[in-house]
């Protein structure tokens, strides 16, 4: 424990800068996702495109992502831009699987009982699809988050300053112990996201409570790259 | 966009194809560690995770344990894990070894997950009254495995393995960079170097290289639908499977995936 004593300020600092990076593409993730997903599910090809398009910026590899952005947004290339960018893209790409999945998983049969109640369309979204697609929204909330954290140490790599330069450093200079303290706080925060979405969830999705078991609805969210143009 | 005219022309720049060019040059022989590397791990990974995934699928036993063991291998920074290993085996191997088989323990624990839950929600995307039917008209439970389930579950399967090749293809990218062979040590040079031209230029080549893969292993996950029976994208089938009482799982691991 003693570079960790030490050393706490550095971790700490490091940790603040981590989940400053991560939070921006969480939001943006949901933010963007959830009307592209709602528009791929008003048909076929809406959905092919969407989906499609969406999976293969999902294929490309985060370090080449990191670099390639640069020559196509004009920012600097070890610009924490870049990240948050890269970040966003892979958060919105699983994101929008996941919400497409979950305005699917709304009946039919409810959505058609609100129209006919007189709800306009626009009522009818944020009402009855939106609240009703809320649990599977809410696991893939919870995939993004998790995955975006453990991403963010790879920007380590194109010089940003979070939990990842633990890891470059602690290799450079043979401390285990600076990477094993990386990889705690890392998974840490992820936990502490996950807590924080799952009270939400609580708050937002009371109705949810009873009847769901979040890993149930965990598992229905199927991720972007097995998708492809396959399904 | 003139950058990317001038990455294309640095990667079809012959100087940079030839052999016994300065390293991280001839490009080919990068192009061949990263496949090589990312074929052996994931052979590796795909001899324990499907048979694991097999046993799982059929009998539905330790489903939860893999649903923990997915979630948490994707909280975990690929980066880290790299490091982490290749320091310990570090403390009782020559460096180099270290290095290599840290690399090929990472990558391979990171393979495993999809291509289990590829495995096991393949076979659980079968419809039952079908298994019930193999299992009436006599046939043992390795019949129904081999004869039943795992030929209608194929392109789950296959999509598992996707996952999970597209993942390792990503992370070596990551391990080149930080030493071993591959394309990263062409981004790697370009960032020492400050030569934007070779930074892009491997950056796109690793893309294409991904893109393509992903691309072969569409076809093939086409290809192995059972006809009639409709893949993931037949609607029939789909209305068949949520009624179905159990869940169709996650497949993938996104974090993993794009290191």
């Amino acid at each position: 424990m003693n570079w960790l004593i030490s050393n706490f300020d550095l971790v700490v600092g490091l940790t603040v800068n981590h989940i400053r990076l991560s939070v921006v593409p969480i939001i943006v993730g949901f933010v963007v996702a959830v009307p592209l997903a709602r528009i791929a599910v008003t048909g076929r090809t809406a959905r092919a495109v969407i989906i499609t398009s969406t999976s293969l910026l999902y294929t490309i590899p985060s370090l080449p992502l990191f670099v390639i952005l640069p020559a196509i947004i004009g920012t600097k290339v070890l610009s924490d831009i870049n990240l948050i960018v890269a970040l966003s893209i892979y958060a919105v790409a699983i994101m929008v699987r996941a919400a497409a999945d979950a305005f699917t998983s709304v009946p039919v049969d409810v959505k058609q009982a609100s129209l006919a109640m007189g709800y306009s369309r626009w009522q009818q979204f944020w009402r009855v699809e939106f609240p009703l697609a809320g649990p599977v929204l809410l696991a893939g909330m919870r995939v993004v988050s998790v995955s975006t954290i453990a991403l963010v140490s790879v920007g380590v790599l194109i010089g940003s300053q979070n939990l990842g330069y633990l890891f470059t450093n602690g290799k450079q200079r043979n401390i285990l112990e600076e990477v094993a303290t990386g990889i705690v706080a890392s998974l840490l925060i992820a936990l502490v996201f996950d807590l924080i979405l799952v009270l939400l969830g609580r708050l937002l999705l009371p109705w949810n409570r009873k009847n769901g078991s979040r890993s149930a609805q965990a598992d229905s969210v199927r991720l972007p790259i097995t998708v492809g143009d396959v399904g | 966009m003139n950058l990317f005219i001038d990455a294309f022309a640095w990667i079809f720049d012959p100087a940079n194809w030839v052999a016994g060019a300065q390293s991280p040059l001839p490009i080919q022989d990068r192009l061949a560690e990263h496949l090589l590397y990312t074929f052996v791990a994931v052979l590796i990974a795909a001899l324990i995770a499907l048979p694991l995934g097999f046993y799982i699928g059929h009998t539905g036993k330790g489903r939860q344990f893999v649903i923990s063991f997915t979630g948490g291998m994707r909280a975990l920074p690929t980066l880290g894990v790299l490091f982490f290993l290749t320091m310990v085996l570090g403390y009782s191997m020559v460096s180099t070894t270290a290095n290599f088989l840290g690399t090929m323990i990472a990558l391979v624990l990171l393979a495993i997950p999809s291509i289990l839950a590829g495995a096991y929600s393949g076979l659980e995307s079968v419809d039952r009254q079908t298994i019930d039917s193999a299992r009436a008209s006599g046939m043992t439970e390795l019949q129904i495995l081999v004869k039943v389930e795992i030929p209608l579950s194929l392109p789950l399967i296959v999509g598992g393995l996707r996952s999970g090749v597209l993942q390792v293809i990503a992370t070596v990218v990551i391990a080149s960079y930080v030493g071993l062979g591959g394309l990263g040590r062409i981004i790697a040079s370009g960032i020492g170097l400050n030569d934007y031209n070779r930074i892009l230029g491997g950056a796109i080549l690793i893309t294409a290289l991904a893109l393509l893969v992903d691309g072969v292993f569409a076809v093939i996950q086409r290809l192995t639908a059972t006809p009639g029976v409709g893949g993931p994208a037949d609607t029939g089938r789909s209305a068949v499977r949520r009624q179905a009482q159990r869940q169709p799982a996650t497949v993938g691991t996104p974090n993993q995936e794009r290191e």
